[in-house]
């Protein structure tokens, strides 16, 4: 079944949503990358939540001029506009308040959440035909969507692609540097006020599919995950794209086949997969990466420690140093050096002697600041000034 | 105003005050931290925790639904703090990551269980069942001394009680370094606070009130209450106690209020059912906020001048 699912075999109807729901994630990826760039990945919490009361007047709205309430074009728009008061209020208290951003999120979030509720009451105790269908936009579902959703949907996410593609070199700039950005000609406060009307763009699309309360998952786990494969940003752009649909298809292809699997917290749940699968193997920023790189730094302070210890003839108890050595042919099993440990561990009190004579130069100031008993001074200092250096030093002892 | 308001009315106007009073306390020094979003991704967070306990026991009782709630709490923190650091990317975004799958899981956990004997949904965690808290063995003003009436009381009052003494308590004795590490962590570290367990104590506070105002109000007032009182109360003054004392007069009107507007409003304009009462104390709590933002002698940015 879910095989089938996956393969797009449930029907044409199935199929597209399903569709409908990977444009709307790689939307929501490429989309929630600038915003996280921007370091601003929480205000689509807000603006998500800012959608409901919007929904439920619109939804009155219709009901009271004889209408379908659940009509999606009219309930997007109420979204549209009540998320886009909540973004202006949020701006404002930042400007004109001394509140901080946070503060204002949370404000506009959890009041405009709180209004959206009482007013779904409302509809509830409305005589006007059955209220449910409202209730799935706190958690979508794709169970029941019309068609004609599905391409409502389908088409506002490649609206907003496009939009991202001619509007991503601005943004960029204003993610990465809003001073040079400003100073270079480019008006901040306008591409801010694009960017967001793309979120909320994003965030009124995927109301149906993945839910409210839940859509901001969709904006800020992709980049996220993205983030965590590389440094370069239109390819994380690119990848959080990827992440973003692939999550979305999976989710709408398996809530498909039961009726008690919410699409909404499917594709999120979706989403964090790729997304702790990205935190062990990522390169670099990984789990595994990190291990790697301590064990890494580990081995080399018990290799450099262990060969100064030689050198001045201490025996080593250490038994970690003391099997590193070996491994590498440089001391036996009861600790005494070989020939190859005993000119490796001149090397490394040369080396030490050197850097001493180096840190006690003032004129050497910059260079010395790099000494962490790790690094090789022959990767700091070229050849002729190791000559100048060493032509100060004691005589080097021979190790025994 | 008799034996109906008593039975009826007033404990859940007790507990909406007690809940929105617990959450405003530890909600200013959020405020003033710059955490004031914790509150809403540990209300999100909450879900999961109360899910998984009740899979466990079988059963609604309070004890394992608080410490799943709590546990879910903790975990949370943990896990937002592993990914802001092994990421490297910023609080929000890692909060953003946690909170919304947690949530996510808890929902899917939900919808996939059979709670159907037990009054247990999403719309629940959501909003709470403020009106539903209601006190069948009073018989009128009387029933407040009566003891056997009394012994009636919906059990979240005691409860929310308690949990408002342990915040305040808690205040109390953490108040001075409390304030310091608010404001100012680096001078407070080399006073030798422990600026760290300080952090994560207010965090674990913060945690409590909302995991205690949950089961009773719904998550909604909890956010809401967290950061809407003391907003307000910025705006009103600039010392700390007086902030403090203004947040809470300010969950007790929004509470009072919105409980009035939203069991009695509609009746007056004519019509027949109630709205939702949290929804309506966190909309009265915005609109305290928007007029002290208009109006508070406190409103300005701290740049700009102060012109009256």
């Amino acid at each position: 079944m879910i095989w089938q699912a996956l393969t797009l075999q449930l029907g044409y109807n199935a199929t597209l949503v399903a569709l409908g729901a990977t444009l709307l994630g790689i939307a929501a990826g490429v989309t929630g990358s600038f915003l996280f760039l921007r370091k601003r990945a929480l205000v689509s919490d807000a603006v998500s939540h800012a959608t409901l009361p919007g929904i439920g007047l619109a939804f009155i709205v219709m009901v009271a001029m004889g209408g379908d309430g659940r009509f999606l074009p009219g309930l997007l728009l109420g979204a549209a506009l009540s998320s886009g008061l909540g973004l202006l209020l949020i701006a404002w208290m930042m400007r004109r308040t001394r509140l901080s951003e946070d503060a204002a999120i949370g404000a506009v979030l959890s009041v405009f959440f709180g209004a959206g509720i009482v007013l779904l009451t409302v509809i509830q105790s409305m005589n006007a035909g059955r209220q449910a269908g409202l209730d799935t936009v706190l958690l979508g579902s794709t169970a029941g969507m019309l068609q004609s959703d599905a391409l409502v949907i389908a088409a506002g996410g490649a609206v907003v692609l496009l939009l991202v593609l001619l509007l991503r070199r601005p943004m960029l700039v204003v993610g990465f540097d809003p001073d040079y950005a400003a100073v270079s000609g480019t008006n901040v406060g306008r591409i801010d006020l694009a960017m967001m009307g793309l979120v909320m763009a994003v965030t009124v699309l995927g109301i149906t599919t993945v839910g409210l309360i839940l859509i901001v998952a969709l904006l800020i786990i992709p980049p996220v995950t993205a983030r965590l494969w590389t440094d370069h940003a239109l390819r994380m752009v690119a990848l959080a794209g990827v992440v973003g649909g692939l999550s979305a298809y999976v989710g709408a292809a398996v809530s498909a086949t039961a009726p008690a699997l919410p699409t909404g917290p499917i594709i999120v749940l979706a989403s964090f997969v790729l997304f702790a699968l990205s935190m062990i193997l990522a390169p670099a920023r990984g789990g595994l990466a990190l291990i790697r790189r301590q064990m890494r730094f580990r081995r080399r302070v018990h290799r450099r420690q262990g060969l100064l210890a030689l050198a001045v003839g201490q025996t080593i108890h250490e038994p970690f140093t003391l099997a590193l050595l070996r491994r590498e042919g440089l001391a036996r099993a009861d600790g005494v050096p070989t020939d190859a440990g005993r000119a490796a561990a001149a090397k490394a009190l040369l080396d030490e002697a050197r850097w001493a004579a180096l840190r006690a130069d003032p004129a050497h100031g910059l260079s010395a600041s790099r000494y962490d008993a790790l690094t090789r001074i022959e990767t700091v200092l070229t050849p002729d000034q190791i000559a100048e250096l060493d032509r100060h030093l004691p005589r080097p002892r021979g190790v025994s | 105003m008799g034996a109906e308001f008593v039975a009826l009315s007033l404990p859940p106007l007790l507990i909406g005050i007690l809940a929105a009073v617990t959450c405003a306390l530890p909600g200013n020094f959020l405020l003033l931290r710059r955490q004031a979003l914790i509150g809403d991704a540990i209300s999100h967070v909450v879900l999961p925790g109360i899910v998984i306990a009740f899979l466990l026991t079988g059963t609604i009782a309070t004890l394992p639904m608080l410490l799943g709630a709590a546990g879910a709490a903790l975990l949370a923190v943990v896990l937002i703090e592993g990914v802001r650091r092994t990421a490297r990317i910023e609080a929000g975004a890692a909060m953003g990551v946690v909170f919304t799958s947690l949530f996510a899981a808890g929902v899917l956990l939900l919808e996939q269980s059979d709670t159907s004997g037990v009054h247990l949904d999403v719309e629940h965690a959501l909003y709470g069942n403020l009106e539903s808290l209601i006190w069948l063995d009073a018989t009128g003003w009387a029933s407040l001394v009566d003891p056997v009436a009394l012994a009636g009381l919906p059990s979240e009052l005691p409860r929310m009680a308690l949990a408002l003494l342990i915040v305040c308590l808690a205040l109390w004795l953490m108040w001075r370094p409390l304030a310091i590490a608010t404001f100012d962590e680096g001078f407070a570290a080399t006073l030798g606070l422990p600026v760290r367990a300080i952090g994560l104590g207010l965090v674990m506070l913060a945690a409590l009130a909302a995991v205690a105002a949950f089961d009773a109000v719904g998550s909604i007032i909890v956010i809401a209450m967290f950061i809407c009182p003391p907003a307000s109360a910025r705006m009103m003054t600039d010392r700390l106690g007086a902030q403090v004392g203004w947040s809470v007069a300010f969950a007790i009107l929004s509470a009072v209020l919105g409980y009035v507007a939203a069991g009695y409003g509609p009746l007056w304009l004519g019509f027949e059912n109630s709205v939702s009462a949290a929804g309506m104390i966190a909309t009265v709590s915005g609109l305290i906020l928007g007029v002290t933002m208009l109006a508070g002698p406190r409103r300005h940015p701290a740049g700009l001048a102060r012109k009256g």
